[in-house]
């Protein structure tokens, strides 16, 4: 009876060193590749990444060619697409979670949220070139784009905010209420503050995605070469993804090593937006 | 509210019924509560205590579920006709909570939580109606260098006294309050008692507590629930010492419940 619990313990002892090795295992396997990926485009781009690099216009000639109209027209992008995506898709959790009667009509707006955060990104494309660049006759312009990503991020942030809300205790809407405040007062005052750290760092995950997308782009029209930065909403315009894949199917091996060198661009913005993320939800964490 | 009132009780409950959903959770209740007196509702867990007392200022809308009939009348008017605006009574009866639910905002942000939805936004009145909640409650010596500070930095007592605090800053005349000390410890609980009986001089109170002994120190008027009903409503002396109901007997001297 002793020795077979022992053993039994053995065993279970062994299994856990088991899986312990099988998720290192793991580990180490996705961050291998993300080393050697880091260390090729490095190794490849660090070389091309000068400050010409960062203030020219894309050009025939490598050494003249440079990234400046596809950062500048990212940036621009996600000035519309962050507010326009971030106000809708709040107001729409809002709606869905404080308001909307729980019955089957909001179970499927519900579950079809959801769907959408899962459609790929050609498809927002397609429906942005269909009701933005034809339907509004907006043409291949940066609001156009702007506002296809908006649908893209959108569902993305309505179920991050969503959670947000959902969230913020029960006892502090009751405090609230119970001190004779509307239930809007209630909203604004003492949930939305509350969930604003789940809200932003949503969204900036979400417009972190964006900012890397270029199928969606090529649908509703961002030009690949353009010697000019966006003067208004209805100027023609260019991102980052789309200057690299411009550049990566040249034919000259060197335009390789100029791509990367826009990757790194592309990453170093990635990165700032999610140590913003990670900023926001350490200094506005909520200790309840 | 100025109107005068001739009788008085603060609520007068009429044959009063509460479903969840298909589950009656009061039976007919019939009772008047004094005006500027404690009066404790004691009972078995699950008996309807709560839901009585967040059905006075109408949180009990906060479920979808529940369905009423009866009346309820707050100094001689109906809370449940459409002229009474749900948000006008909550100013009037005030709420305290069992577990203590300060917002994550500064000492100062609570207390002014309740006067600043109502529409008042002058610094200076502010300042003045935050000191006097907080004398009012007992705890202003403790926390007046730190009113920056964040609610959640206070103990448990602490925070239970600024959440009524916040509640006497919106001046209300009646003051509900769902087991207030059930999370405190005996030091904190004494003196949150203490300062509920101080209370009573200007406000009337209700208090849910599983605690007899308490109920028997602070109320005046004590009632007894079971199972939804409304066993007996008496003097809290005359309940304690001599029950008339064999229920609450068998409950008082520890015989169920
Ligand atoms: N949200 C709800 N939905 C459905 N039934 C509920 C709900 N809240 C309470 N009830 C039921 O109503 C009855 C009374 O509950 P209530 O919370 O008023 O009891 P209580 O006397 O306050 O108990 P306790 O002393 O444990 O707090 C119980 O049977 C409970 O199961
Ligand atoms: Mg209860």
């Amino acid at each position: 009876m002793h020795t077979n619990n022992t053993s039994k313990l053995k065993n279970r002892v062994i299994l856990n060193k088991l899986f312990k090795l099988l998720f290192i295992f793991a580990t180490s396997i996705a961050l291998l590749f993300l080393g050697v990926l880091i260390y090729r485009i490095l190794s490849q781009g660090l070389d091309y990444l000068t400050i010409d690099f960062l203030k020219n216009y894309p050009a025939p000639y490598i050494e003249e060619a440079g990234i400046f109209a596809g950062l500048m027209g990212s940036l621009f992008m996600i000035a519309i697409t962050a507010p326009v995506a971030i106000i809708l898709g709040v107001s729409t959790a809002i709606y869905l979670e404080e308001y909307a009667k729980q019955n089957k009509f909001t179970r499927f707006i519900q579950v079809n949220v959801q769907n959408l955060a899962g459609v790929p990104s050609i498809v927002f494309g397609l429906l942005g070139l269909t009701f933005f660049v034809y339907m509004l006759e907006l043409g291949y312009t940066l609001i156009a784009g702007a506002l296809t990503m908006s649908l893209l991020v959108l569902p993305v942030i309505v179920v991050a905010a969503q959670e947000a809300i959902r969230s913020v205790p029960k006892e502090l809407r009751d405090a609230s209420i119970g001190m004779g405040a509307t239930k809007w007062q209630t909203i604004w005052r003492i949930v939305l503050p509350a969930s604003i750290p789940g809200i932003l760092t949503g969204s900036i995950l979400a417009l972190s995605r964006a900012i890397g997308e270029t199928a969606p782009l090529i649908i509703v029209g961002a030009a690949a070469a353009i010697y000019t930065i966006p003067d208004s909403i209805f100027s023609k315009y260019t991102v980052m993804p789309m200057q690299i894949w411009s550049w990566t199917s040249r034919p000259q091996e060197e335009w390789q090593y100029v791509a990367a060198a826009g990757i790194i661009v592309l990453l170093i913005i990635l990165l700032c937006m999610n140590a913003i993320a990670v900023w926001i939800r350490n200094k506005f964490q909520n200790r309840y | 509210m100025t109107t005068i009132i001739n009788n008085n009780a603060a609520f007068s409950i009429e044959d009063f019924n509460l479903w969840y959903g298909n589950d009656q959770a009061i039976h007919q209740i019939n009772m008047k509560i004094p005006r500027n007196e404690i009066t404790a509702v004691i009972g078995p867990s699950g008996c309807g205590k709560s839901t009585l007392l967040k059905t006075l200022n109408r949180m009990i809308e906060t479920i979808p579920s529940v369905n009423t009939s009866g009346s309820i009348k707050y100094n001689d008017k109906d809370i449940f006709s459409k002229k009474m605006l749900v948000e006008e009574l909550r100013t009037h009866v005030g709420m305290v909570f069992q577990k203590p639910n300060p917002f994550p905002k500064s000492i100062y942000e609570n207390v002014a939580y309740g006067p600043k939805i109502h529409g008042i936004k002058k610094k200076k009145v502010l300042d003045e109606i935050v000191e006097k909640s907080l004398r009012g409650a007992a705890i202003w010596d403790e926390v007046k260098d730190r009113l920056n500070q964040n609610a959640y930095g206070l103990s448990g007592g602490q925070q239970q006294r600024i959440c009524i605090a916040r509640c006497l800053a919106i001046e209300p005349d009646v003051i509900l309050m769902d087991e207030p000390t059930s999370a405190l410890d005996p030091i904190s609980t004494l003196k949150v008692e203490e300062l509920i009986k101080e209370l009573k001089k200007d406000y009337t109170i209700v208090i849910v507590t599983h605690n007899m002994q308490q109920a028997a120190r602070i109320s005046d008027k004590t009632a007894f629930m079971l199972n939804g009903e409304l066993v007996e409503f008496t003097d809290t002396d005359q309940l304690f010492s001599n029950p008339k109901d064999k229920r609450t007997e068998d409950y008082i001297t520890g015989r169920f419940g």
